[in-house]
């Protein structure tokens, strides 16, 4: 059908636009052309031929097709999609659940670790062996990840020391500790592991190679290498047991620790730690005697001395170690400190540790570990070690430059830690290097594995787990979380003494459940940022697990069942941001992507491996042969070690996918931009805005040298631009048959960017003046996507709208709905849904051909955006509202234009993307928050995918979780990167289970609640009434603050209680009824209600929550004070305040942090040295009304405060603006609405909203 | 007369009973993956205008020719159906929505309506098939 470009469409006018230059006269032209006559001739579309005078060029005719090209094809791509998809998850933590408690502090020891890993026998440990040695592996992992330790042998080793000695310390027992490290070194083994060992006794065997591992620490790095070699994972087997018994284990590692610098006192435990890296890296070796060597260990001489051998070695482990386990950083380097000197305190806070996480997973074997036995899990780490220096990775098969990045580490936003991680370390590393050296002495006792015979691990765990809470206090970060759970282990509580540093063990209680009288406490507002609460997981499983960053659950302890939760009154959901910009990410390519045979999880760090040869699903504990090729690490280049792979390392990877998970071959980038250029756009003139940022980062757009790139212009008519190449100047078609939209030339609309560059810029220089004395008020908004649908259906790609005003003309046409007089009402809000069904069927058209639509919104009057907003939602774009646009009237909304469109058009972008998210057996997604289209049960379609883009999912439990202590969630995104690779990106979230409802309270993420709760109430507005959902609201604070208060039974029946961890929870639901899309009484228009509904849907936490309730700071009086470095500069941290009138004083001025917008308030007696230095005015009288940028002066002042607002800014997705409000301007009303404490004629303050809360709780 | 009423009672039952029957393999079909939303959404959203008139019918020749009781029986589902189409929020597709579907247990309540109605069917079936006997056997 596409008639050669040339050919004259009947329909087409063609018009020639001129280039630059002739642009007005083109536009006259066609206006008064031919154009909206309708001609008769050519079908719908009207043949213009106009040429412009100017343009001569070339006035073609078109003559069109009348027809509607066949853009075929479409057809459904995505479903391809959908099976990769379910591929994703394959199997993860069915693994046994293990206690990955291992003791920070035995991480550090790591390098004596190695030594111990050949404990192979350690694995045995079973059920919890298998955690730990997750735990441990990916602790490890992590290590190699960050390239940056140079220990990186040492590192894993260590990092599964930690673990270890976690295990330990749930071993409680003298020995626990020991116990722990064999367990670890089950797990190096390997994968061995889980399976067997359950049993074990902890300590036994593990334990005496932990000893002899600490003793050999220096052999250690020699087992190691021998490991890699091979055969370590046959080794494994064997170690199981011979050993020790718990008690060797403990003398060994108190000796040990007495070398050991590490301070972990806990001597055992780091032992332990030591030991199960090393065996774990013995135990994969498997080949290696001096794991048995090590095992021998028994004895604790031996240990000793060595350790002093080893001390050189294994500083520098630790240091690897430490990293891994920054989360817990701060306890572990305390440890390390300590631990030389008091190795038994260290020993039981490990314990302690344990106690907390839990290790089983799905664990499915070994019930009841003895305590000891639980330690057991932690080992697997060392293999990371080892890979760090690698990076070649290449060898072999797999993973090619990725691991590069692997072994660089652990990917800094996760946690933190990784970064910051390697700093810790550094205490630890001095510690380590004592104790590790002397592995090799000890061989002998290794033998017996397997007999130890630890009853079931799991118990074990699941005991830890109760106790456990580790509620983070919202505001301290640097919370190993451990809570005070610990009496319940005897042992514990002296270690958590030692520990001290840590964590709070002395309250009985962990801080988050700290009873908290609401309406007595003045300052609830913690004065630093509020973190994302730690899981209570052991030390491995915490290093493993994924960035908060990245996924977040509203209740960090899982309730075991659907009663418990409900009884809880809190919403279980998840929050996710998947395509986060990352700035380290594993990479990994493959011939084969590991997953579960059933439930098709992907391989990740918390399945179990049974044997070698087997991995346990940790989501539907399906048992999964290990593919030969997953045998060989290309990290560490060697083979037998498939617990050490990157995958098993890392909880978030990248993985190139190969043709099985394509359904055609990948797209190129494809970008259609879809401009409106009516009357009322000119007026507006964001045109020349547009591309102005379009010719600047051309260049910059993502893609590769297959990259397309069109235009549309709309106005009553369509008008498309032939860019093909050779053309001498762009080409204008203008079709004018709005009621059965045809392409003229199908061909050459989208044309290659880097071919057509010339025509390209040609026709962005003429495009801002070709329209400017058009007369033409209408719009066809409507056809015009419907033509970008048949334009982009062939290839998919990202459609940009533009859009002014209310589509007046053709389909999808909208009628203004919304009433000026109803805008503060009190009661009903209408209108909130769409009014036709258009767009939405449009959207999932355009969904099904693998196409985005991002609306760009730039009204000055009411245009629906209720409506509009359907063709992003449901399409998987997104959506940017700019009220009141106008380039000169509105300079700060220009400027952000021109900020968010530089965002826009460079992050980074996927194609055709979908998203499956997998949980463990016995829970269940029932709801999904979002831009996309949900095309089955679990599977989302994204037809873009961009780094900006939040999620969220609601949970329910279906089955009781009783039989399991840990669940996971595996989402994986399936995605054609820009490059035209397909790329599957997997986080996976490990969560312990807890049966107490105190647990359930001390593990909320009351941020992560919040905007879960936000979310169901946009829904609930649309689909019921807003009043529904703002007594939602109140209802949840309500019901869960009785359900709490009901638990705790020496409540003061008068007060309002609340957990800590639920402090805030009044607060942040008082912001929501205040936050634009929830308040009524206040005049509110009604786009903007709907787009913030739109941004509470799809925004990520962390830029929500600054919606929902921004910061405020002072900022006359910014000091060095606490100061952080980021990229040389010195950025100071203010105290955050309460958002409460009473904190403003004339004297000061204060920085609002909202997200979108920040403001400076500017107090009428404020000094003026700040006045003059950061503002640079004399005077407060002298300060503009409008004024929108801080001048770069050179004091110390205003550098400081432009580096703060800097780096807040940094990183947001939609630029903020920066408005500076004067005490006395009327702009001070825009201010003042967002101190959402404070009483407001339609709202209550704070405190009144407590005491109506009481009352209801009462009633 | 009386019996051609029920006879043809009986056969606009057959139908709805196969309907119903189509409503519950579709909406299972989507539960286990073996369609998408949207097709399975533009497939039911299309027989339940049919649905409701075939239904509607009944009620109304039940009334026009005065059995009571069989009228009041089929009054209640008849009004459901009417309700329920006239409901659909003007942004939605139909009465089943693909972008709603999975959400907040719809798909559920929408299996869980099917069943019922196939229940309520056969019952009727049965009724319509006795006193279609009856009416023969009298004429």
């Amino acid at each position: 059908m596409s008639a050669p470009a040339e050919s004259p469409h009947p329909a087409a006018s063609a018009r020639i636009p001129p280039k630059l230059g002739g642009a007005t006269a083109s536009g006259a032209a066609a206006p008064a052309g031919p154009g909206p006559a309708p001609h008769q001739q050519n079908g719908p579309a009207q043949s213009q031929m106009q040429v412009p005078s100017g343009y001569g060029v070339h006035p073609q005719n078109y003559i069109p097709p009348s027809g509607h090209y066949p853009q075929g094809p479409g057809k459904m791509t995505s479903l391809p999609l959908d099976s990769q998809c379910g591929d994703y998850y394959s199997g993860l933590y069915t693994v046994p659940t293990q206690n990955v408690v291992t003791s920070n502090t035995a991480n550090q020891q790591p390098g004596a670790q190695h030594m111990y890993g050949r404990g192979p026998p350690a694995p045995h440990i079973v059920g919890s062996t298998p955690g730990s040695f997750q735990g441990a592996a990916s602790s490890t992992s992590h290590l190699h990840t960050s390239a940056s330790q140079p220990y990186s042998p040492f590192v894993n080793h260590y990092s599964s020391p930690a673990m270890y000695s976690a295990n330990s310390s749930v071993a409680s027992q003298g020995f626990p500790s020991t116990c722990g490290h064999y367990a670890m070194s089950t797990v190096s083994n390997a994968a061995y592991p889980s399976v067997s060992y359950p049993s074990l006794p902890a300590g036994d065997p593990y334990g005496q190679q932990m000893f002899t591992s600490q003793n050999a620490p220096t052999v250690r790095p020699v087992r190691d290498n021998s490991f890699s070699g091979h055969s370590t994972a046959i080794g494994h087997p064997s170690p199981l047991p011979p050993p020790p018994s718990h008690q060797y284990h403990q003398q060994q590692s108190l000796s040990g620790c007495s070398t050991l610098s590490w301070s972990t006192s806990g001597l055992p435990s780091t032992q332990d730690n030591l030991v199960r890296n090393h065996t774990g890296t013995l135990a994969t070796a498997s080949s290696n005697p001096t794991n048995t060597v090590a095992d021998s260990l028994s004895c604790p001489v031996t240990q000793n001395v060595q350790p002093l051998k080893s001390s050189p070695v294994v500083p520098t482990v630790l240091p690897g170690a430490s990293s891994t386990r920054t989360p817990p950083a701060a306890n572990r380097p305390v440890e390390p400190v300590a631990s030389v000197t008091q190795p038994s305190e260290l020993l039981q806070q490990k314990g302690m540790q344990y106690g907390d996480y839990v290790n089983n997973q799905a664990s499915s074997a070994p019930t009841p570990l003895s305590s000891a036995s639980d330690d057991e899990e932690e080992e697997e780490e060392d293999e990371e070690a080892g890979v760090d220096s690698s990076s070649t990775t290449s060898s072999a098969s797999p993973v090619p430059n990725s691991y590069d990045a692997l072994e660089g580490g652990s990917y800094p936003d996760m946690l933190s830690s990784s970064a910051s991680s390697p700093a810790p370390d550094p205490a630890p590393e001095p510690d380590p290097a004592p104790a590790p050296a002397p592995s090799a002495p000890q061989p002998s006792k290794m033998a017996k594995p397997f007999g130890y015979g630890y009853p079931a691990l799991q118990p074990g765990y699941q005991n830890a787990t109760a106790p456990l809470n580790s509620a983070v206090p919202p505001s301290s970060p640097g919370y190993s979380g451990f809570q005070p759970y610990a009496q319940q282990y005897p042992g514990m509580n002296q270690l958590s003494s030692s520990l001290g540093g840590l964590s709070l063990q002395s309250s009985p209680q962990p801080e988050s459940l700290r009873p908290v009288n609401l309406t007595q406490e003045r300052n609830i507002l913690p004065m630093t940022p509020v973190w994302a609460p730690v899981p209570n997981l052991n030390l491995d499983l915490r290093k493993l697990n994924c960035s908060p960053d990245s996924f977040r659950c509203t209740l960090t302890n899982i309730p075991q069942t659907q009663a418990l939760l409900n009884k809880a009154k809190l919403p279980l959901g998840l929050l996710l941001h998947p395509f986060r910009d990352l700035t380290q990410l594993p990479v990994i390519t493959s011939n084969t992507i590991v997953r579960c045979r059933s439930c098709r999880t992907y391989i990740n760090p918390f399945v179990s491996f049974i044997d070698q040869r087997r991995w346990k699903c940790n989501l539907c504990y399906r048992v999964n042969d290990v593919p030969e090729e997953f045998m060989y690490n290309p990290l560490t280049r060697s083979y037998g070690e498939p617990h050490k792979r990157p995958e098993v390392q890392n909880s978030t990877v990248e993985f190139i996918a190969s043709s099985d998970y394509m359904l055609r071959p990948p797209q190129p980038a494809v970008y259609l931009f879809v401009l409106d250029v009516s009357h009322n756009a000119v007026e507006a003139g964001y045109l020349t805005i547009l591309c102005q940022s379009l010719l600047e980062n051309l260049d910059k757009l993502p893609g590769d040298s297959r990259t397309r790139i069109g235009f549309m212009t709309f106005d009553s008519t369509i008008h498309f631009y032939n860019l093909q190449e050779g053309l001498s100047q762009p080409q204008m078609l203008i079709v004018s048959d709005i009621d059965d939209v045809f392409l003229p030339t199908p061909d050459s609309l989208l044309v290659n960017l880097y071919e057509s560059k010339e025509l390209i810029k040609d026709l962005l220089n003429a495009l801002p003046n070709m329209f400017t004395n058009t007369r033409e008020t209408h719009s066809a908004l409507g056809p015009a996507l419907q033509a970008a649908f048949k334009l982009m259906s062939p290839t998919g790609g990202r459609v940009s709208v533009f859009q002014t005003q209310l589509p007046s003309l053709g389909a999808g046409l909208l009628q203004s709905r919304e009433d000026p007089n109803q805008r503060s009402s009190t009661k009903v809000v209408q209108h909130l849904g769409p009014a036709t069904d258009f767009y939405k069927k449009l959207a999932l058209d355009c969904s099904g051909q693998q196409t985005a639509v991002d609306l760009f919104l730039l009204s000055s009057q009411y245009s629906d955006l209720a409506s509009l907003a359907c063709i992003s939602k449901y399409s998987a774009g997104c959506i940017y509202y700019y009220p009141s646009f106008h380039y000169t009237h509105n300079p700060s909304q220009a400027e952000k234009l021109q900020k968010d469109l530089k965002r826009y058009l460079t992050r980074k972008i996927g194609f055709e993307a979908v998203m499956r998210i997998r949980c463990t057996k016995g829970l269940s997604m029932h709801t999904f928050h979002g831009n996309f289209f949900v095309r089955s049960t679990d599977l989302l379609s994204l037809a873009n995918i961009s780094p900006d883009a939040g999620f969220a999912v609601q949970l329910s439990i279906e089955e009781n979780l009783t039989d399991t202590s840990l669940v996971c969630f595996q989402t994986a995104l399936l995605y054609t990167s820009s490059k035209g690779e397909r790329r599957i990106r997997v986080h996976t979230l490990c969560l312990p289970v807890v049966s107490s409802l105190a647990d359930v309270y001390a593990g909320v993420d009351v941020q992560a609640a919040v905007c879960l709760l936000a979310n169901m109430a946009v829904d609930r507005s649309i689909s019921s009434s807003l009043s529904d959902a703002r007594d939602a609201l109140v209802n949840a604070v309500v019901d869960s603050l009785s359900a709490y208060g009901s638990t705790v039974s020496n409540l003061q029946h008068s007060a309002l209680i609340a957990p800590s961890s639920l402090k805030l929870f009044p607060l942040y639901v008082l912001a929501l009824l205040k936050q634009k899309a929830f308040r009524t009484g206040t005049s509110t228009r009604l786009d903007d209600r709907v787009y913030a509904m739109c941004q509470i849907k799809c925004q990520p936490l962390v830029h929500l929550m600054k919606m929902i309730h921004p910061n405020l700071y002072r900022i006359d009086r910014l000091t060095d004070e606490g100061a952080i470095h980021v990229n040389d500069r010195v950025v100071p941290q203010p105290p955050l305040q309460k958002l409460s009138a009473e904190k403003l004083t004339r004297e000061g001025a204060f920085l609002m942090d909202c997200g979108s917008v920040f403001y400076i308030w500017i107090g009428k007696s404020c000094d003026n040295n700040f006045i003059e230095d950061v503002l640079g005015y004399p005077n407060f009288a002298s300060i503009p009304q409008k004024m929108t940028h801080l001048p770069e002066l050179d004091t110390l002042s205003s550098e400081r405060a432009r580096s703060f607002i800097t780096w807040l800014r940094d990183n947001r997705p939609l630029s903020p603006i920066l408005h500076v409000v004067k005490d006395e301007s009327p702009a001070k009303t825009e201010f003042f609405q967002h101190l959402i404490e404070d009483r407001t004629e339609a709202a209550f303050s704070y405190y009144e909203f407590l005491l109506h809360i009481q009352q209801q709780i009462c009633k | 007369m009386e019996a051609v009423v029920f006879v043809f009672s009986l056969l606009d039952c057959c139908a709805l009973i196969f309907l119903s029957v189509y409503f519950i393999i579709t909406l299972s079909d989507l539960e286990c993956d073996y369609i998408n939303a949207r097709s399975c959404c533009s497939k039911l959203n299309k027989w339940v205008i049919p649905e409701l008139i075939g239904h509607t019918i009944v009620t109304v020749l039940m009334l026009v020719s005065l059995h009571w009781f069989i009228f009041l029986l089929n009054l209640p589902v008849a009004t459901w159906n009417i309700y329920r189409f006239i409901m659909v929020p003007s942004g939605n597709m139909g009465v089943f929505d693909p972008t709603e579907i999975h959400n907040r247990g719809q798909l559920k309540s929408h299996m869980k309506e099917a069943m019922v109605k196939l229940g309520f069917h056969l019952l009727c079936f049965f009724m319509y098939l006795y006193s279609m006997i009856l009416a023969l056997i009298n004429d």
